[in-house]
């Protein structure tokens, strides 16, 4: 065979060792960096799984959905009820937050997938104000008031002594190095699992079926089955990551861990001003809102209304986000899934045969 | 008998959020755009009212008159200069578009004029009763069940009996087809955004009076308002009515029973309409 069929570009190949190196890097750089510097990053990288999760739903899936607050509430709470109530370790709790997300998920899908797409929208909304609703009238969850994870639980924490030992740093700090990992695994397993997906043909067919149904039916694609899969990854992918996000400020309360604003609204204008429909464009768009809060500092309640003021302008302007204007620039592009044909490595290109 | 009063109440109650819903039902039925900046809008014209009402000293009714053609020409505007850029198949740039819009309004209202929450005064009318049947009414919930009834009678009447009803509709159907006939899609458009925005000025005013308000009441307006729109389906005018009073009488009900039920009850009725029928009470007959 001389022909075979490859995504790979030379630009994301070096995509590719760059990231690995980043990651590398990320992964050492408690060594070297102040608790503050760690703390941002690792609500960054947990906003980063956030968008890249409705990004992947709202443009390759067609499920626009106004409710991933739900899945980051539940999640927190799943992990505090973990912790609280069954003395588990935070570290491994953090996959009941998960787990508790995906089970939340399977009514909401039953009830929202067979729905229009506004329908859908203002469903998950909807759903998500009526769980926040339901955990505030909860008393076992605290009724509304705050629930504290407790000190032995946040210092005894797994690994805690060994990262304390070998970073020789106190006990909250080296629960904070243990949240950092945790949100930079969350991240790159993340990213890696939408490339990934999107790579597969079932993931390109559900694409196509956004785009047009019709056509793609026509072609064999049943996007049905695809969607219900990546409503429930996603689910779980933001309930681990609203675990993180409260383990980290060991605190949560239903008005903080439902919030539509910081959850979803957020996140829906770092991925447009990012750049919908790709993987690079959550990860510039959670760059862009890490310096504007930084440009903010004094000024927090503008950051929303000048996000949004962004958002709208990229949106008439530039409805491909800040990636857009970098791949319309110069052509790159670091995760490609366009599939092309490359001819086998060595082998010389077949001559034309004379007379046939 | 309170169950009848009950019921009344939450009749009522569904006048109110059935003005929500008109103003929003239009954009969604003719150009399928879920404008989530519609509750935003209702707070915006609340506080012009009560701007107008006490600069001027003149009563909310006649202060509702004068803001009704600003909030048309701010309606119509939108729709020319920005939304109309953004229709299509695909309805995701039109909602960030409002989304985004939604919160600039806010933000706006919360830096120039404080978040605190206000009132616009209804003057003598706040105490007025009257009896329907066995049951003691207000006089103002009475009077928005009322406007809403003839919002919803006049948007029948020009959708079914007016040249520019028929070329609504034709949009709604198809607009790509409508041009071809020689409708002009963006200046029409352009108009229903407008006088949706006179509807979003009629349910402030009646908001208003009802109860106090404040810059982030818009996110409760605009829940209600869809859910009402989709409870009822996109088929009738009458379904933003039905949907509204759908919501009213449920939430009084779980009041009834729990006063911390009151909201999630709506909501559960919401989503249980959904889990019955998909497309509302009264959907479109087809798309």
């Amino acid at each position: 065979m001389a022909w075979r069929m490859s995504t790979r570009t030379p630009a994301s190949v070096a995509a590719g060792l760059m990231a690995v190196v980043l990651v590398g890097g990320a992964v050492v750089l408690p060594a070297y960096a102040s608790f503050e510097l760690l703390g941002e990053l690792s609500i960054l990288l947990t906003m980063l799984v956030l968008a890249q999760f409705w990004n992947l739903l709202a443009h390759h899936a067609g499920l626009v959905s106004l409710g991933q607050q739900a899945f980051v509430g539940i999640g927190a709470y799943g992990l505090f009820a973990a912790v609280i109530a069954y003395r588990l370790d935070p570290l491994p709790a953090i996959l009941v937050g998960g787990a508790s997300a995906l089970v939340l998920a399977i009514p909401v899908a039953v009830l929202a997938l067979r729905l229009g797409s506004v329908q859908f929208a203002i469903g998950t909304w909807v759903f998500a104000e009526a769980v926040r609703l339901g955990v505030t009238q909860w008393n076992a969850a605290g009724g509304g008031a705050d629930l504290s994870l407790p000190l032995e639980a946040r210092e005894g924490m797994l690994g805690a002594d060994w990262v304390g030992a070998t970073f020789d740093v106190e006990a909250a700090a080296a629960r904070d190095i243990l949240v950092y990992w945790s949100a930079l695994a969350l991240a790159v397993l993340t990213v890696g699992f939408v490339y990934r997906l999107l790579r597969t043909s079932g993931g390109l067919g559900m694409t196509a079926a956004r785009v047009d149904l019709v056509t793609a039916q026509s072609v064999g694609v049943r996007p049905a089955r695809m969607r219900w899969m990546v409503f429930l990854a996603a689910a779980f992918g933001t309930g681990v990551a609203g675990a993180l996000i409260f383990l980290q400020g060991a605190r949560v309360a239903p008005d903080t861990a439902f919030d539509m604003v910081q959850w979803t609204i957020c996140v829906i204008f770092i991925v447009v001003i990012g750049g919908l429909g790709t993987i690079e464009g959550p990860i510039l768009g959670v760059l862009a809102f890490y310096f504007l809060q930084r440009a903010l500092v004094g000024y927090g309640d503008w950051l929303l209304a000048v996000l949004s003021v962004l958002a709208i302008a990229f949106m008439l302007f530039a409805p491909r986000g800040l990636w857009g204007i970098v791949h319309a620039a110069t052509g790159l592009q670091l995760f490609p899934t366009r599939r092309r044909l490359v001819r086998n490595r060595g082998e010389v290109p077949p001559k034309k045969a004379a007379g046939n | 008998m309170i169950w009848v009063e009950t019921v009344m109440q939450g009749v009522t109650l569904g006048g109110l959020y059935a003005l929500f819903a008109a103003g929003l039902y239009l954009v969604l039925g003719v150009m399928r755009l879920a404008n989530l900046a519609h509750g935003a809008f209702i707070v915006l014209a609340a506080y012009v009212i009560l701007l107008l009402a006490s600069l001027l000293e003149i009563g909310p009714l006649l202060a509702a008159l004068i803001a009704a053609p600003a909030l048309f020409a701010a309606g119509w505007l939108l729709q020319r200069l920005l939304l109309n850029r953004l229709l299509g198949e695909d309805i995701l740039p039109p909602l960030l578009v409002t989304l985004g819009l939604s919160i600039v309004i806010q933000t706006g209202l919360e830096k120039g004029l404080s978040a605190q929450s206000r009132r616009i005064s209804p003057g003598p009318l706040e105490t007025a009763t009257v009896e329907v049947g066995p049951a003691v009414v207000s006089l103002l919930p009475l009077l928005s069940l009322g406007s809403a009834v003839l919002v919803v009678l006049v948007l029948q009447w020009v959708a079914l009996r007016t040249a520019t009803g028929r070329a609504l509709r034709a949009i709604s159907d198809d607009p790509a087809t409508a041009s071809m006939v020689g409708i002009s899609p963006p200046r029409l458009l352009a108009g229903v955004t407008g006088v949706s925005l006179v509807v979003a000025t009629i349910a402030a005013l009646h908001a208003g009076t009802l109860a106090e308000f404040q810059p982030a009441s818009g996110t409760a307006y605009l829940i209600i308002a869809f859910e009402a729109v989709l409870i009822g389906g996109l088929g009738s005018p009458w379904g933003a009515l039905a949907g509204g009073i759908v919501l009213g009488v449920a939430q009084t009900a779980g009041a009834a029973l729990d006063p911390e039920w009151e909201v999630l009850a709506g909501h559960v009725a919401f989503l249980a309409v959904l889990l019955v029928r998909p497309r509302g009470l009264f959907p479109r007959a087809s798309g």
